[in-house]
């Protein structure tokens, strides 16, 4: 490595994004290209700035687009080197095409998500319409619900996505603003540990091998477009075991847990609420008071939005009453994506909780403690009557007269 | 790879949408490997015929040619043979019939002309216009 190394303590105050741009240094990228967004711009900004001061020793692409970006990303990575990049919002709605053809070339890039709500009306607070918008394009999803975690995940991620069974992109979530501009108290680890916890870049099929010459992203009809399609699957469904294992190893080396699905209080838990992002940690603060009135309140989150870890978490559902589903992403006609996968995982399960499906918090609308314990009481209504007490879906938070268009 | 790619199973396939262009690694220098002493994969497109597309054929007259390299130059489909500089032909297992080849070459008359794709190249050949005086039409 011909870079400097960069002192660190032992607890710095970082905030989402600096986290990001750290995690890119420690795993000695080969290649960033990005071009800057709100609210993950820092993230590259970080990156620029280390890169500028000797802190890097790879490549730092400007681009003219994220779409740019990504293709950048997607050359130096079949070319054979470490690539990352970030966005949020309408720059990760430009990159979409491109991260379909990342994961189907099977290249382990690194993209850090800031979430952020999609226009139109503009606007640049979080939500989750971004990460659900690149929710079948084929990468591993990891969601952060604070700074440390996303450092945390980030560094992961890399090992993830590069591990010789997985050898597909990887996506680390994190909140717009919440998380990305809110600065925390962060551990990280030291530049060699983090970088031997990953471990070198092994490339596969290297575009720039020039002795055994190899061409990407091919076109293959219907001759064997289904076959590829099915191994992406397979790999991605079989990367499951191989986070958790990748969680275990990181665990040792930090004592920091991290799970398919976190919970917290879920062991006795009649009422629960199912969310993603920052939303968990303010839900886990509403479950602790009502516990303290003896209402047995639990949280549960996805670590993973894809591969969804649908046994995990229906495993843990089964003792639950009734359960709130919170989507942070415009509905667009249907039921919130979250509660779409909740019901999939239960369906055929034994027992099955009552479900609600709350869209909540669009475009960087608070939710506090007060309103995820008002959704508790609700569940516990649920749970007293054993059927639904209202509709199946509700806007939750919407000015004007309530608003669902589905009820049974 | 001994099996067809045809025949194959997902879990059998490469990751990724990648193919390999030849069956073993390289231990020869490309560039001065000629395309016909080369080891191709059954994956190379260079084992697929691809001419279907064609309505009209370039046919290429040798007595005319003067080896300029205009047509191996500009084919969109390298379906224009070429070996040390001297035309040799066209390769139709990948010529499309765009006739590209026939409009940048430069002799009076062309050396390459089109002919429809059910023509015997031998008579096509007999059917050579003569050469063009100065402001003449094309
Ligand atoms: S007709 Fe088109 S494809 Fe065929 S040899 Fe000429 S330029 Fe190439
Ligand atoms: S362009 Fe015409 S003259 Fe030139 S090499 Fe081709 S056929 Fe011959």
């Amino acid at each position: 490595m011909n870079r400097k190394e960069m002192e660190l303590n032992s607890v710095e105050v970082w905030d989402g994004n600096t986290c990001n741009a750290q995690a890119f240094r420690q795993a000695s990228v080969d290649v960033v290209a990005a071009y800057p967004i709100t609210p993950s711009t820092n993230t590259v900004e970080n990156y620029a700035t280390f890169h500028a001061n000797g802190y890097v020793d790879g490549e730092f692409i400007m681009v003219e687009s994220e779409h740019a970006a990504m293709s950048a990303c997607v050359g130096a990575a079949a070319a054979g080197g470490r690539v990352a990049t970030a966005t949020s919002s309408q720059g990760c709605a430009l990159m979409v095409e491109v991260l379909y053809q990342c994961a189907g070339m099977r290249l382990p890039a690194v993209l850090c998500l800031v979430n952020r709500a999609l226009a139109a009306p503009l606007n640049v607070n979080g939500d989750h319409s971004d990460m659900y918008l690149t929710r079948d394009a084929g990468w591993i999803q990891l969601d952060s619900f604070n700074a440390q975690e996303a450092y945390d995940l980030t560094l992961m991620s890399f090992k993830i996505g590069e591990h010789k069974d997985v050898r597909l992109p990887v996506i680390s979530n994190q909140d717009g603003f919440l998380t990305s501009h809110t600065a925390q108290t962060v551990r990280p680890l030291p530049d060699k540990v983090a970088y031997d916890f990953i471990g070198d870049y092994v490339q596969v099929n290297a575009m720039l091998d020039f002795s055994k010459p190899v061409t990407h992203g091919v076109q293959t009809e219907h001759d064997w477009h289904f076959e590829h399609k099915a191994k992406q699957h397979a790999a991605l469904q079989g990367a499951l075991p191989i986070v958790e294992e990748i969680f275990k190893e990181f665990k040792k080396l930090t004592g920091r847990e991290y799970n398919l699905v976190e919970t917290h209080k879920m062991d006795d838990a009649e009422v629960a609420i199912v969310c993603l992002g920052t939303t968990y940690e303010t839900a886990t603060i509403a479950a602790d008071e009502l516990r303290e009135q003896g209402i047995k309140a639990g949280v549960i989150a996805p670590r993973l939005f894809r591969p969804f870890p649908l046994v995990q978490l229906a495993q843990k559902l089964q003792n639950v009453k009734a359960l709130a589903c919170m989507d942070r992403s415009a509905p667009g006609g249907t039921v919130g994506a979250l509660y779409n996968e909740v019901a999939g995982a239960l369906f055929n399960t034994p027992a099955r909780p009552v479900l609600r499906n709350l869209i909540y918090g669009l475009g960087g609308r608070d939710i506090t403690v007060n309103e995820l314990k008002e959704i508790f009481t609700d569940l516990q209504n649920d749970a007293k009557n054993g059927k639904l007490t209202g509709k199946i879906q509700r806007l939750h938070g919407v000015r004007g007269p309530e608003l669902s268009f589905y009820e049974l | 790879m001994s099996k067809s790619i045809k025949e194959m199973g997902w879990d059998e396939l490469v990751p990724g949408a990648a193919l390999f262009s030849f069956n073993a690694n390289v231990d020869y220098l490309m560039a001065e490997t000629q395309p016909e002493d080369r080891i191709y994969a059954e994956t190379n497109s260079k084992n697929a015929y691809v001419g279907d597309w064609r309505v009209f054929k370039p046919v290429w007259n040798s007595e005319l040619c003067i080896d300029c390299q205009n047509c191996w130059l500009f084919c969109p489909d390298t379906a224009i043979i070429s070996r040390n500089k001297e035309m040799v032909g066209v390769d139709y297992d990948h010529c499309k019939g765009c006739g590209i080849c026939v409009e940048v070459c430069p002799t009076n008359p062309k050396s390459l002309l089109m002919f429809n794709e059910i023509e015997k190249n031998e008579d096509a050949l007999t059917k050579w216009p003569e050469k063009k005086k100065k402001g003449e039409e094309e």
